[in-house]
This record gives structure tokens, C-alpha cells and sequence, in this order.
């Protein structure tokens, strides 16, 4: 028995919407088998998993402060990825865009106005960018590859942010926690809707998925982009620059990635501690691909993983199962994802060898 | 034993799993294949070696269980990316984030355990040399596995035919496959090869370098591997040289940690990230020497015409 592939005339239309979905069945099904070879129920291991999260209002909400850092980021590097550019650092410029951003309430914490919070969100941005400049400059004039250089640096913020909160930036009235201040009034990023606790960063995902699906169906800029990822000689004959692309695309996810960092830690933990993140950076390459790189798909796809996280405190809790499932669920949905997406461009065939030579001998 | 030599000593500790890893994953990108899923087949071996050992009272089973979880996971990125076309890229990360993933769980209940060490085996004669004898004769299995995968893949790929047709496929797969090479199988071979390795270095990690388990306790090695066998141009004994020059850089931060030098600890920690993003650009730099160097056929995928 052997698996061929025989590649289709066009890409499957019906396959390209269907693909994601195929890989979240899976991951659910497999999901029910792990949980049963761990002595649970499955079925009311899934339902406090993936239903139970949903019930009430304030977990909705939490599903809603969880998604914004995904869609955020995932939204930027759904950009990088089309455009064949491999930034896997993500982690690494929310971070700096959290403490670039949090200069302000930190060191000038005196300082009181309503333009703190608009400057800390530019900041952010700003922090993010800067940090995937590094390895954006790396890949398009010194030639090093992006995947490796942006990896490392996320270990390189994640103990910069530990440096800062434990020491020049730890708060002095703070019984000697490795935190920060809190945030003051002025620096806290608002709450949306009265109901509960989700706050702007939602907004500013929603946005941004927008905006760049219009750039990607409406634009040049969105054009050239797919074009140089599929072929850079095609968008080198079309006048297009590679390294331009390299730049706008690190730069532009980074600021992404900045902008959740900044909104996570003035929205929802308003203080640095030496963990700000739950691998959000990471967690956002699988939405990114569960959601196709398309940023309506994206959106989705962030609510499902940030779901991934609250089954599995849900979990944790009702069913007594480690909250270490949510990562084994993550992992699983991309490796579906990625192994479902054959079926847009291919016809998967399962062929008994000896049998099909005869067949293919009758035909003669 | 002299300062020097426990510094030294601690240096080859450190180096092994980056050389053993790194090693495997040049099979791989030899023959054509990207995997970026090095750190999570290297945190399954450690975490099934360890468990393995525990379960079983023998660290050697151990090893034998971090082979098999580093081999297994790579058939399932072989089987994604052979046999369904998948991203490479997007594959190894996949393979990376579900190994961290599913060694977190597995581990959990072998938190804080005591951990069962891999002692030295002293070769007779040879260990009685001073100074290099307790260096390189004294040590554990897996470091002479190393030395002998290392000197086994020179030999395998420039001295052997199989080697030939492996490079073939890595350098150019329409031709090899026009020539009655089999890509496909030729390609498992070598990614179950890198994976076995891997295996084995993160079985060294947990049963020698730090006997227990720690959750993510391979801290981005498997990338350092990665990004070493660009450093070795691809050539086997290199890797030996660049995971030695890496292990040297750890073991120095460490030991100004523990000197207390003006440096706080978190700089110094990320001295060996920030060495090899210096590394990859001094030798990716120039553009021609990395397009002599670089497999022809390194992640591009391959689908036989039938």
C-alpha cells in the first residue's frame, strides 16, 4: 500500500474553505483519543475542553483578550510568510514592543496625560519594528538566514525583559517581586464593552485583519507581495524588490507583534513581570496557517487557539488533565492543517503496488 | 584533576549534544531536506530517555527509548513533507512546537525526579595518558558514539556510492531521479537518520549533561544545531569544531556567572544565542561562497512524475 499524489489541474476551490475545518475534526478526534488513553471520558474531557469555555460571559471575554495578541501577530505574519519572508521571532518583538511601550508608566511614571496611552501604543509598535529590523537587515544585506537569527533573539528579549524586572526596573515599593509598577490610570488601556474585561486590543486585531485584507485584495502593495513570494524572479521582472519586501514585511509584522505586546501588558497584566507571554508569538504561527494567511481566516483561526488555551485551564480544572494539553492541541491542529492542505493542490491516491502494474498492464 | 581540565571537561559536555544533533541534521539538509524540527525531536529524547531510564532502572535502555522518540518524530515530519508535499519550514516548526508540547506532558509526572547518570566508561591503556586520557577516554557512551557518527558520516557521504546518490539528491533531485535514484526513499533514510541523532542528543542532555527532567530543558539547542551546520559549510568534522567552539562559549558564561563578574547573569545567558547570530552572518555573508555551499535542492519539495 502506497500513497501517490497526482497533482490537480486547478487549485481546489471546495478544498482551499474545507482544509482547515478537515484539521480541526481531526485534531478533536485525536484529542478524544489522547484523552482516553489517559483514563479520562473523552467526550466530557472534549466538552470542558472546548464547550464548557464558552458558556459564560466572563470566559467569552477572556476568549476575547486571548485572541487579540493572536490575531495580531498572526495578521503580520500571514504578510511575512506570503511573501516568503520567515520571521518565527514574533515572540521575541512582542515582547520588546511590551517594554518599549512601557517606558512611559516605568521610568515616567509622574508624568500624567491622556497622550501616555497613544504614545505607549506608537511605542510598542516601534519596539516590535525595531526588533525585527534586526533580523530583517540581517536577511537582506548581510544575506543570514531570517528563521534562525529571529529565533534566537526572542531568548535574547525574553532575558532582557528578565534583566529589567528584576533589576533596574523592579519597583522599589515592590517587597522585592521581580515586577514592575503597576501601571498607572492614565496608562492602562481601556475596556471596550461594559459587560466585562476585554479591552481595545481586540479592537485593534479586528483592524488590522481588516486593513490588511484590503491590502491584499485591493492593492498594489498587497500584490507585489504575493507575487514575490511565489516567485521572486516573476517579481523582479515586474519591477518588484525583493529586499524592499524583506524590509516592509519584518517591519510591519514586528510593529504587529509590538502592538499586542504593548496592549497585553497595558490591557490585561498592567505591569511587566518576567513572563508577559504565554507563547503567543508562537501559538500565532498556527493560527496564521490554520487561518490559510488570510486575515478574515486568521481572525477565526485566533479565536480558536485562544480557545486551546481556556479548554485547557477548563480542563485543568473540571477533569484534573495538566493544562500542558493545550500546547499537545496546538502542535496537532497545525500538523493537520499542514497535511490537509495537500488536498487543495493535490488528488491523494492510496495504491497497492503489485495491483496497480497489472492494472496498468490491462490497459495497454 | 586540574581546573583546566574539569573547564575542558564541562566544554565537551556541553558540546556533544550540540554535535550530535547538528551532525544529523546535515544528513538531512544533504540529501535535500530542511528540518527545523530539531529542538522538538531533541526535547522528546530527552524526555523519553529519561523516562525510559526511570521506568527500567537501566540509562542505557534510556538511550535506546531517545533514539526511538527522535526517530519517531521524524518519520511524522518525513511523512508530512515527503510523502504529502508539506512546507518544510512550516513542518519543522509544527514537529518543534508539538515536541515541546507533548514532552511537557509525558514529563510531567518526572518532575524533580533524581535523575540516573550514564557513568564513564575508561577505555583500558588509552585513559591512562595524562591530561587527554581522563579528557577523551574516560567519558560516556554517547561521546564516543558522537566521535564515531561524526567520522561515519565523512565517510558515508564522500567515501561510499550510497553517499554519492545522497548528495545527488540533495543537489539536484529531477536529475537523481532520472538517473534511478530513489528521492523519496532516500530522503526518509536521511531525515530518520537526523531524527535518531537528535534523539540521542536530547537523551544526552537528560541523562548526562543535567541527569533529570526540566521542562524545555533543551533551551534552543536544537536551533544552535541548526544554525551550526550552515556554520560547517556542511562538512561533518566542522560541525565538531563549531559545536565545540559553542559549548565553549556556554561553559564560559557559566563559569563567569558563578565568578561573579560585573556582567548580570542575563547577558551572559545569552551569550551563546547572540554568538550564533554573529556566526551565521561572518559566514553567510558572502553570497556566492553560500550558494557553493548550500545543497541545490535544500527545501525544495519533490513530487515523482508517474
Amino acid at each position: 500500500m502506497r500513497i501517490e499524489l497526482e497533482k490537480r489541474a486547478k487549485v481546489s476551490a471546495l478544498f482551499s474553505i474545507l482544509s482547515p475545518f478537515i484539521a480541526f475534526a481531526l485534531t478533536i478526534v485525536f484529542g478524544g483519543i489522547m484523552f482516553a488513553l489517559l483514563g479520562k471520558n473523552p467526550v466530557a474531557a472534549l466538552y470542558s475542553f472546548f464547550v464548557e469555555p464558552l458558556s459564560e460571559v466572563w470566559s467569552l471575554h477572556e476568549l476575547a483578550i486571548k485572541a487579540a495578541p493572536l490575531i495580531l501577530i498572526g495578521v503580520g505574519l500571514s504578510v511575512c510568510f506570503r511573501s516568503n519572508n520567515w520571521n518565527i521571532g514574533a515572540e521575541g518583538q512582542f515582547i520588546m514592543g511590551a517594554i518599549a511601550g512601557s517606558i512611559l508608566p516605568v521610568v515616567f511614571y509622574d508624568w500624567q496625560s491622556p497622550l501616555v496611552l497613544p504614545l505607549m501604543l506608537v511605542l510598542g509598535m516601534i519596539g516590535g519594528a525595531l526588533f525585527a529590523a534586526i533580523p530583517a537587515f540581517l536577511k537582506a544585506h548581510m544575506n543570514t538566514n531570517e528563521i534562525l537569527t529571529s529565533l534566537m533573539l526572542v531568548y535574547v528579549a525574553q532575558l532582557f525583559l528578565d534583566w529589567l524586572v528584576r533589576g533596574p526596573w523592579r519597583n522599589p515599593q515592590g517587597m522585592n517581586f521581580p515586577e514592575t509598577r503597576t501601571f498607572g490610570a492614565d496608562a492602562i488601556l481601556p475596556e471596550m464593552i461594559a459587560s466585562g474585561r476585554t479591552h481595545w486590543g481586540f479592537a485593534f486585531a479586528i483592524i488590522a485583519a481588516l486593513a490588511v485584507w484590503f491590502m491584499m485584495r485591493y492593492t498594489l502593495r498587497g500584490f507585489e507581495i504575493t507575487v514575490l513570494g511565489q516567485s521572486e524572479r516573476a517579481g523582479r521582472f515586474a519591477g518588484f524588490s525583493s529586499r524592499k519586501m524583506i524590509w516592509f514585511s519584518m517591519l510591519f509584522s514586528g510593529a504587529l507583534a509590538g502592538l499586542a505586546g504593548i496592549s497585553e501588558v497595558s490591557g490585561a497584566i498592567q505591569q511587566l513581570r518576567p513572563v508577559i507571554s504565554p507563547g503567543y508569538g508562537f501559538t500565532a504561527i498556527i493560527v496564521a496557517f490554520l487561518g490559510r494567511l488570510n486575515p478574515l481566516g486568521i481572525i477565526a483561526a485566533g479565536l480558536v487557539l485562544a480557545l486551546t488555551y481556556l479548554g485547557g485551564e477548563a480542563a485543568q480544572l473540571s477533569i484534573g488533565v495538566s493544562d500542558k494539553v493545550t500546547r499537545v492541541f496546538q502542535g496537532l491542529l497545525l500538523f493537520f492543517v499542514l497535511s490537509c492542505d495537500t488536498l487543495i493542490h493535490y488528488r491523494i491516491r492510496l495504491v497497492r503496488e503489485r495491483f496497480a502494474a497489472l492494472k496498468a498492464d490491462e490497459a495497454h | 584533576m586540574g581546573i583546566v581540565e574539569a573547564i575542558l571537561l564541562s566544554v565537551i559536555t556541553a558540546a556533544t549534544p550540540l554535535v550530535l544533533a547538528a551532525a544529523g541534521e546535515l544528513v538531512a539538509e544533504r540529501s535535500g531536506v530542511l528540518n527545523l524540527g530539531v529542538e522538538g525531536m531533541m526535547i522528546m529524547g530527552a524526555v523519553c530517555a529519561f523516562a525510559a531510564t526511570q521506568l527500567s532502572g537501566s540509562p542505557y535502555i534510556g538511550v535506546l527509548a531517545g533514539v526511538a522518540a527522535g526517530a519517531l518524530s521524524s518519520l511524522l515530519f518525513g511523512f508530512l513533507t515527503l510523502t504529502l508535499v508539506a512546507n518544510q519550514v512550516a513542518t519543522g516548526l509544527a514537529l518543534t512546537l508539538l515536541g515541546l508540547g507533548v514532552s511537557g506532558m509525558l514529563g510531567e509526572s518526572f518532575l524533580g525526579m533524581q535523575g540516573i547518570k550514564l557513568q564513564p566508561i575508561a577505555i583500558p591503556v588509552l585513559s591512562q595518558i595524562p591530561f587527554l586520557g581522563p579528557l577523551l577516554f574516560r567519558q560516556d557512551a554517547i561521546f564516543y558514539l558522537s566521535m564515531a557518527i561524526v567520522a561515519g558520516i565523512h565517510w558515508f557521504l564522500f567515501r561510499t556510492r550510497s553517499g554519492l546518490k545522497l548528495r545527488a539528491v540533495g543537489d539536484s533531485h529531477g536529475s537523481a531521479h532520472a538517473l534511478g535514484v530513489d528521492v523519496i526513499r532516500t530522503r526518509y533514510m536521511a531525515v530518520l537518520f537526523g531524527g535518531a541523532c537528535a534523539g540521542l542528543a536530547g537523551a544526552q542532555l537528560s541523562l548526562v549533561y543535567t541527569p533529570q527532567w526540566v521542562e524545555n530543558m533543551s533551551a534552543g539547542r536544537g536551533w544552535i544545531a541548526l544554525a551550526l551546520v550552515v556554520f560547517a559549510s556542511w562538512r561533518p568534522w566542522r560541525v565538531v569544531a563549531g559545536g565545540y567552539l559553542f559549548g565553549a562559549v556556554s561553559i564560559s558564561q557559566l563559569h563567569a556567572q558563578a565568578f561573579g563578574i560585573g556582567i548580570p547573569s542575563q547577558f551572559l545567558s545569552s551569550l551563546p544565542y547572540v554568538a550564533t547570530i554573529v556566526v551565521l552572518i561572518l559566514i553567510s555573508h558572502n553570497r556566492r561562497m553560500t550558494l557553493i555551499n548550500t545543497p541545490a535542492s535544500l527545501g525544495k519539495p519533490f513530487v515523482p512524475d508517474r
